[in-house]
């Protein structure tokens, strides 16, 4: 073996020990790493009522009901299986909207009700022009997209 | 091939490639922002706010495609120790930083009007910061050590370590939920992004790319040259002239 092959060698050894390493510590870390919370996931963690945390998925359609005191507003989260019923009393980001994405930060109520803190909108990866997204609506190739897979593989925990 | 490997057999190759990055890049990035601006059609859910991709989505694509550069570069000359690949990859870095800079800039005032805030930390976004502080933290250290074998070994061993950041960076929308929506581009799928948009990002892409080549030559060039300084004074003070 040359030098040159020897730390070649060297640097190939480090690099995938390295990179085994930082991969345990991800994984280790994936509960902490993760921003939000799908409604499916609420469900089967049983996370404690007085901690913070988000939850994400999409605005289920329909279900926005603004209070006539002009302040609380009440959505459904949902992943397509599980919803779970949001309380918030501010301001709305300009994009949120019934059948689009969604993050809530706040905390379950007792009754299995969120209160959110704050709300922000997410918008998926599809970008397309006006007309093309009216003539998928209209041929009914439409799919939502956006919305978190629930529980990658089924059973986070 | 082999000859250009010769620094000073490179300086005058990248001096005469120099113009056709120059223009290669101006005239595609020129061509890609009008395309963008005024021919491509607003998005049907974001509106005009999306445009800002045309900028966002390449400066965030070469701020890690630098960083793999400068990561190749340092293995290569770490393996071959060769000074040029080296002079590559202390070059690429400050290049690197502003399109990392960019790419954060431009992802801030994205996120206000379609995500209701500037900032928040989920993991596509503080990777890209890791990153950013990755370039910092590689250029510190050049400037630390003051002699250049030296500094750039362990600089290249800098650079090798955060290179596992990457497919962090990559990978972060799909492995976790993130506020960041996955990729419309390269991914195993068909891309989620109408071809009339597309264009124009793939155009900028390439300009982009090109920039980077341009500046690396540039950069490159005046690192052969100041090495070249050095090694002059050097000489100068080991002979006792003044």
């Amino acid at each position: 073996m040359t030098r040159r092959q020897r730390r070649l060698y060297t640097i190939i050894g480090a690099m995938t020990l390295l990179s085994a390493a930082v991969g345990l510590v991800l994984f280790a870390a994936r509960d902490t790493l993760v921003y939000f919370y799908s409604p499916s996931e609420v469900a089967q963690k049983h996370l404690p009522p007085d901690r913070n945390f988000r939850i994400g998925g999409l605005v289920e359609e329909g279900s926005v009901v603004r209070h006539p005191d002009g302040t609380n507003i009440d959505f459904a989260v949902t992943d397509l299986k599980t919803r779970i019923m949001v309380r918030y009393t501010s301001l709305l980001p300009d994009m949120f909207r019934e059948g689009k994405g969604v993050i809530a930060e706040g905390k379950m109520n007792a009754d299995g009700t969120f209160t959110a803190s704050s709300v922000l909108a997410k918008h998926d990866e599809n970008y397309m022009p006006p007309e093309v997204a009216d003539a998928l609506k209209k041929s009914g190739r439409w799919k939502e997209t956006g919305a978190p897979s629930p529980a990658p593989g089924g059973t986070t925990q | 091939m082999r000859r250009f490997a010769n620094p000073t057999n490179f300086y005058t190759l990248a001096e005469r490639l120099s113009p056709w990055a120059a223009a290669a890049s101006l005239s595609l990035i020129g061509a890609g922002a009008w395309l963008g601006l005024f021919v491509a059609p607003p998005d049907y859910y974001q509106g005009e706010i999306m445009r800002i991709m045309y900028v966002h989505v390449p400066a965030a694509w070469m701020a890690m495609f630098c960083y793999a550069a400068m990561a190749a570069s340092s293995a290569g000359g770490l393996v071959w120790n060769h000074p040029l690949a080296f002079v590559a990859a202390k070059a690429s870095a400050p290049i690197g930083m502003v399109f990392t800079a960019i790419a954060l800039i431009t992802g801030s005032i994205w996120g206000k009007p379609t995500w209701g805030t500037w900032w928040s930390w989920d993991a596509r976004m503080t990777s890209v910061v890791i990153l950013l502080f990755l370039y910092l933290g590689y250029m510190a250290l050049w400037n630390a050590i003051e002699e250049p074998v030296r500094a750039a070994r362990t600089t290249a061993i800098l650079a090798l370590v955060g290179a596992v950041n990457l497919p962090i960076i990559k990978f972060s929308v799909e492995w976790w939920n993130t506020l960041h929506q996955p990729a419309s581009l390269m991914r195993l799928d068909a891309p989620a992004i109408h071809s009339s948009m597309l264009t124009p990002l793939l155009l900028m892409g390439l300009g982009f790319t090109m920039f980077y080549v341009w500046m690396l030559l540039l950069r490159m060039r005046a690192e052969i040259l100041a090495r070249r300084i050095r090694s002059l004074r050097l000489a100068r003070v080991q002979t006792g002239q003044h």
